[in-house]
């Protein structure tokens, strides 16, 4: 069995008036499909209100689902009784670094997941260090997050959750609130714990540069799961993106144009290497 | 103003009293507390002053630090010290028409400007050498027997660690509000006091509703890390009690019967 697996997941915002009738529904999730192997890294695509949030919301059973069923670890997510396990398991990280640190010292916020699941102390400092260390921040353990860069608060979200030791963390847009050098450290930290910890990484977001790193990549569209594959066969198909309001990354959209043009390149190219190795081989 | 409220943020150092245990600085607060509404006199005066300035010492918080958290209370000082200036019955020092000063009124205002300034003086003292978890994890334990009277202690200290950990956020939210609004014409430093506070609606609007949906995200953050109360949690630092701490007992409590004992006997 997959790690995650999700069948015809859906997923519905009701909302109600005063007197509590339905004044309408909005399907944030139709009929979803997702498979995760252990150890994969997937990123999920796609435009502002493509439900790409909510499903992230779904894998750490922050919502219950409308319809189809959903498995995350070999548990069944609709069971209460598996909602600390999974929980546990399938770590999270928003969008947003100020909303999600509880603590006023680094090393505080990141042992408040094991002090919820009732790690005994000695076990806490070493998981604390470990996860610190892990995403590079050891030496701010003792620092306020109020006085670190964005990218830093997102390491320390990143370890506070590496702290639960989970297999799999999903992260909410994790980059969105950051300047580009934020943006490439806490990429650069979750690939190395992907790469080395053998974690699996379900990365939400609408940044197209992001994406290339990942080994498979789902990209949704109004709820529905409108395209999946590798980066690069996803990337080759740049009309039916833009038709999904989605950009390719520039190199891509460069390759892209100069093969209309009529020079003899592969399609899907992702990297400036790529292209580089391609046009030489042209002359 | 707002960046000049010190009250619950810690204030990072190695001192004595920095690595007491919270409870014993909770009890040495609220024994501060006690003390300065029981004085009386200049020789109980003496005692409060040599107290706070002793524990300002060994904290090693910077004065001019510590002060700055007088401006929030500025206001309130004001008004205390006026009211007392002016109503308090007894000889009169100064009369003009129908306001008159009396001794009474001088040294009860004066006393009771000490009061308020050394309040706020001793219990920021508190949170400035104090994590706000810290804090919580005291406030914890040593409420711990009101759970029975079904109070819920973890969920109070939980909620005022979190009011303390965002209150630097909220006023970086504030400034931004205001720089926005005063970067399209509006006014918050002129006119009249009403004017002013009319002119806070379209901050405080906005800072609400931001409010909000941050404890909306954090909610849903904490959930997402398996918090589900207090029950079956574990603590990263448990709290002991160490040597010192039985020495900060006894020192306070000498100060406290100090204090008692000056007002009884002058």
């Amino acid at each position: 069995m997959n790690f995650i697996e999700a069948r015809k997941l859906v997923h519905e915002y009701i909302r109600r008036d005063e007197e509590g009738n339905v004044e309408s529904i909005l399907t944030a999730l139709d009929q979803v499909d997702l498979d995760v192997k252990q150890g994969e890294f997937v990123a999920v695509l796609g435009h502002n209100g493509s439900g790409k949030s909510t499903l992230a919301k779904h894998l750490n059973v922050l919502l219950a689902a409308s319809g189809g069923t959903l498995w995350v670890d070999g548990k069944n997510a609709e069971d209460e009784d598996n909602i600390w396990a999974i929980r546990q398991n399938a770590g999270m990280v928003f969008q947003n670094p100020d909303n999600q640190i509880i603590a006023s010292v680094v090393e505080e916020d990141v042992a408040f997941g094991p002090e919820n699941i009732g790690v005994p102390t000695a076990q806490i400092w070493k998981r604390v260090e470990r996860s610190l260390k892990s995403v590079g921040m050891i030496q701010y353990r003792e620092h306020s997050p109020n006085k670190l860069s964005g990218g830093q608060k997102q390491r320390i979200a990143i370890a506070g959750v590496m702290a639960m030791e989970p297999k799999c963390i999903v992260l909410d847009e994790p980059t969105a609130m950051l300047d580009p050098n934020g943006r490439r450290e806490v990429l650069d930290a979750v690939e190395q714990l992907n790469k080395e910890k053998g974690i699996t990484i379900i990365l939400i977001t609408h940044y197209m540069e992001e994406v290339v790193r990942a080994d498979r990549v789902y990209v949704m569209d109004n709820g529905k799961v409108v395209m999946q594959g590798d980066p690069r066969s996803i990337f080759s198909q740049v009309d039916t993106l833009k038709s999904y309001r989605l950009d390719v990354p520039q190199i891509t959209l460069l390759a892209y144009e100069l093969r209309k043009a009529g020079l003899n390149i592969p399609e899907g190219i992702l990297t400036r290497q790529e292209l580089v190795e391609a046009l030489c081989q042209l002359y | 103003m707002l960046r000049d409220i010190t009250i619950g943020q810690y204030y990072p150092a190695d001192s004595v009293i920095h690595r007491l245990d919270p409870r014993t600085k909770l009890m040495a607060a609220l024994i501060y507390i006690l003390s300065l509404f029981i004085f009386r006199g200049w020789a109980g005066f003496a005692a409060v002053t040599l107290g706070l300035i002793l524990m300002i010492a060994l904290s090693r918080v910077p004065f001019g630090y510590m002060v700055r958290g007088l401006k929030a209370i500025v206001v309130i000082l004001v008004i205390t010290i006026l009211f007392n200036l002016f109503l308090t019955p007894g000889e009169s020092l100064v009369e003009i028409w129908k306001v008159k000063i009396t001794w009474e009124g001088l040294k009860s205002a004066g006393f009771m400007a000490v009061r308020l300034t050394y309040l706020i003086l001793g219990s920021s003292l508190l949170t400035l050498t104090t994590t706000p978890n810290q804090l919580t994890d005291g406030m914890e334990k040593a409420f711990k027997p009101f759970n029975k009277l079904h109070i819920p202690v973890h969920e109070i200290s939980m909620m005022m660690s979190i009011a303390l950990r965002f209150i630097p956020i909220l006023i970086e939210e504030t400034d931004k509000i205001m720089k926005a609004q005063l970067a399209r014409g509006a006014e918050f430093e002129s006119g009249s006091l009403i004017k002013k506070a009319k002119s806070m609606v379209p901050l405080l609007v906005p800072l609400f509703v931001s409010a909000f949906r941050r404890a909306n995200d954090l909610a849903m953050a904490m959930e997402a890390r398996c918090y589900h109360g207090g029950e079956g949690r574990t603590k990263m630092k448990p709290l002991k009690y160490k040597r010192s701490d039985g020495a900060a007992y006894l020192l306070s409590a000498g100060y406290f019967a100090g204090v008692i004992a000056l007002r009884i006997l002058l």
